[in-house]
C-alpha cells in the first residue's frame, strides 16, 4: 500500500519549518513486535514518539459480510477465527446472541460446559498476552512457561471437540456432542497443576526488574479516559472501572457461580497494572472452572429434539424418520430456523473485554446483519493516545498489554 | 417507564419513538429528525441520565428488509457504568446522501467506530475530525457491507493496482 494513506494528517498536524527534523518511522506491518499484521506510522523526535497513526485493515476478510451469507451454525467457524487465541469464548458470545434472539434456554449441562471451556479460553488468552509481553520485553522464559500451559488447554479442547485451535464446538441450542469423562478428568488435572505454573509465572515476572521497569508507568489510561474511549475488560479494569459482565449481566452458568469468583480491578492503569489484572484474573478463572467442573449437571447438552432447533445425532438421523426430516429441515438452504423479525444485542465478557453481537434477523435462518463489537478494534483506537510522549521501545509493551488480535481488529 | 425516558420526553417529546425486544430497550429517531435531534438527545442521555459509555456503534443497511421504511441505520449502544443499564439509540438515514451528526465530541471512542460505519456503508458523520476509510484501502470505490454490494465483490481484487519494486 502506498505510504500516503496516513501522510496527510501527519503533515497537517505538525506542519511548520521548526519541526522539520521530526523523523517518520514505518513500524510494521511485518514486524516481529507487532505479532500480527499491524502497521504504525510513528513520528519521532529523537526516540520520543510525537504522534502514532495506526493503519489497519491488512487482515480485513469480510467476516461480517460472510455472516449475512452463512447460517447460524455455519458462521461459528468464522466466529472462531476472530479472536483466534480464545476462540471458544467467541462461539459462546455468538450463540448467546442467536439463542437470545430465538428465545432458547440452553440446558444446565450445556451452560456449565460452555462456562468451563470459555474460562479455559480466557486463561489461554491471558497466558498468550502475558507470555508475548514477556517475550517482547526480554523475558523469554516466561513465554515458554505460558505456552506450556496453553498446550494443556489445547489438549482439553481437542479431547472435547476434536480440534485444537478452532473448536467450532457450539451449535444452536447446545453443543456438537457431549463431552466424555476423559475431558472432565483433564480439566480436573489442569485445575490441580495450573496453580504451580501460575506461581512460577508470577515469580518470573512480578518482580523482574527489567519487566517492571519497562511496564510501570507506561501507557497510563485513566478511568475517565477508559470509559470515554469505550474500553472494557482487563484494560478498563486495570484503570479502575469495576464493570465485569460476568457479575453485572450474568449469562450462562455465571448466576450460579457468583460466589466462586471476584472481579479484579487495579487503579494504576499502566501496562504493569494490566499485567497484574490478567494474572489475577487467571486465578479467578481457575476458581470458576473448579467450581463448575465439580457441579457439572447431568442430562443432555442439547435442548429437546422436539423443539426442532438442534441437529439430531447420527443415530436419530439414520434410524428414525423424524430425525431424518429434522436433519434436512435444518440443512436445506430454504428451510433452516424460523426467527422473529427482530434484532438483538448480546454481549459476553471475553478475555479481551466486551464481545458483543448485534444480530438483525429477517425471519430466515441466516442473519440479516451480524455486527460484531470487537474489543481489540476499540482498544486499538486508544493506542495513539497511550503512545504519545513515550519512547519507541515502549511500543511493544503497550501493544502487548492491549492484546491486539489483528483478526478481530480487522475481521 | 425507565427514568431516562421521562427526561427524554421532557426535552424531545415527539421526536423519537421507542421499541423493545427481550432486554433490549430502544429509542428510534427517524431520518427526517436525526440531523437535529440525534446529537442533543445523546448528549442528554450522557450528561443527564448517566449513560457515560458508548459501548457499541454499528451500521445496518435495511434494503429489502421486511416492513423497513428507511435504508440506513446507525445503532448507538449506551451503557450506564453506575447502574449497568443499557439503551440502544437507532438513528436512520437515507439515500442519496446518508448523513448523521458525529458523536466524537461526546465520546472519543466513537472515532474509529464511526470511521468503520463510513467505510462499510458510506454514512457520512458531519463533524468527525478525520473521516477516512479504515479497513478498506483508500482507493476503494464501493461500500462493501451495503446489501446491494455482492458477496464476491465487483472483481476489485483482480484490478488491484500493483506496485512493482521498480516504482515503489
Amino acid at each position: 500500500m502506498p505510504l500516503d494513506t496516513a501522510m496527510p494528517i501527519v503533515d497537517e498536524e505538525i506542519a511548520g519549518a521548526d519541526r522539520e527534523y521530526l523523523y517518520t518511522l514505518n513500524f510494521g506491518p511485518q514486524h516481529p513486535a507487532t505479532h500480527t499484521t499491524l502497521r504504525l506510522i510513528l513520528t519521532l523526535e529523537g526516540e520520543t514518539i510525537v504522534k502514532a497513526v495506526p493503519d489497519i485493515g491488512f487482515l480485513h476478510s469480510g467476516f461480517e459480510k460472510l455472516g449475512e451469507d452463512l447460517d447460524f451454525n455455519q458462521y461459528v467457524t468464522v466466529v472462531d477465527r476472530m479472536n483466534y487465541i480464545s476462540p471458544f469464548a467467541n462461539e459462546c458470545a455468538w450463540f448467546d446472541a442467536v439463542e437470545k434472539l430465538m428465545g432458547i434456554e440452553p440446558t444446565p449441562r450445556c451452560k456449565y460446559l460452555r462456562t468451563i471451556l470459555s474460562e479455559l479460553a480466557r486463561i489461554s488468552d491471558h497466558l498468550l498476552c502475558i507470555g508475548a509481553v514477556g517475550l517482547d520485553l526480554g523475558a523469554l522464559t516466561a513465554f515458554l512457561y505460558a505456552f506450556n500451559q496453553r498446550e494443556k488447554v489445547y489438549d482439553i479442547m481437542e479431547s472435547a471437540s476434536g480440534q485444537r485451535f478452532h473448536p467450532s464446538y457450539c451449535r444452536v441450542g447446545g453443543m456438537m456432542s457431549d463431552i466424555t469423562d476423559d475431558v472432565v478428568q483433564k480439566v480436573r488435572d489442569f485445575v490441580k497443576t495450573f496453580p504451580k505454573a501460575h506461581a512460577d509465572l508470577t515469580r518470573l515476572l512480578n518482580r523482574n526488574r527489567i519487566f517492571v521497569d519497562r511496564t510501570k508507568g507506561i501507557g497510563v489510561l485513566t478511568k475517565e479516559e477508559a470509559i470515554n474511549m469505550s474500553c472494557s475488560g482487563p484494560i478498563a479494569r486495570a484503570s479502575g472501572v469495576t464493570r465485569d459482565l460476568r457479575k453485572d449481566e450474568p449469562y450462562l452458568a455465571y448466576p450460579e457461580l457468583q460466589g466462586s469468583f471476584k472481579v479484579i480491578c487495579a487503579k494504576g492503569g499502566d501496562c504493569y497494572n494490566r499485567y497484574l489484572v490478567r494474572m489475577a484474573e487467571m486465578a479467578e478463572s481457575l476458581n470458576i472452572i473448579a467450581a463448575a467442573v465439580e457441579n457439572l449437571p447431568g442430562g443432555s447438552v442439547n435442548v429437546d429434539l422436539n423443539d426442532k432447533l438442534t441437529i439430531p445425532d447420527k443415530q436419530a438421523t439414520y434410524r428414525s424418520i423424524e430425525g431424518l426430516i429434522q436433519h434436512f429441515e435444518l440443512f436445506m438452504w430454504n428451510r433452516r430456523w424460523e426467527t422473529p423479525v427482530e434484532e438483538i444485542y448480546a454481549a459476553n465478557e471475553t478475555a479481551n473485554g466486551e464481545l458483543g453481537f448485534y444480530l438483525v434477523a429477517d425471519g430466515s435462518g441466516k442473519a440479516f446483519r451480524a455486527r460484531t463489537r470487537p474489543p481489540s478494534f476499540i482498544h486499538f483506537a486508544a493506542f495513539p493516545h497511550l503512545m504519545e510522549g513515550h519512547q519507541i521501545s515502549d511500543v511493544p509493551a503497550i501493544l502487548g498489554s492491549l492484546n491486539i488480535i489483528a483478526a478481530e481488529l480487522d475481521r | 417507564m425507565p427514568d431516562y425516558l421521562s427526561s427524554l420526553n421532557a426535552k424531545f417529546s415527539g421526536a423519537f419513538t421507542t421499541s423493545e425486544f427481550r432486554d433490549n430497550k430502544r429509542v428510534l429517531i427517524s431520518a427526517e429528525k436525526a440531523a437535529e435531534v440525534l446529537f442533543p438527545l445523546l448528549k442528554c442521555l450522557k450528561e443527564e441520565c448517566g449513560f457515560d459509555m458508548l459501548a457499541e456503534l454499528g451500521g445496518i443497511d435495511y434494503l429489502n428488509y421486511p416492513n423497513a421504511t428507511d435504508r440506513f441505520c446507525v445503532v448507538y449502544g449506551l451503557t450506564n457504568m453506575t447502574t449497568g443499564q443499557r439503551v440502544f439509540v437507532k438513528a436512520f438515514a437515507n439515500d442519496p446522501d446518508p448523513e448523521l451528526p458525529s458523536v466524537y465530541d461526546l465520546w472519543r471512542g466513537a472515532d474509529w467506530m464511526e470511521r468503520e460505519v463510513y467505510d462499510m456503508y458510506g454514512v457520512k458523520f458531519t463533524g468527525h475530525p478525520d473521516l477516512r476509510r479504515i479497513l478498506m484501502p483508500h482507493e476503494f470505490a464501493a461500500f462493501p457491507l451495503r446489501k446491494d454490494y455482492p458477496l464476491r465483490g465487483y472483481g476489485e481484487r483482480h484490478n488491484f493496482e500493483t506496485v512493482t519494486r521498480a516504482d515503489s
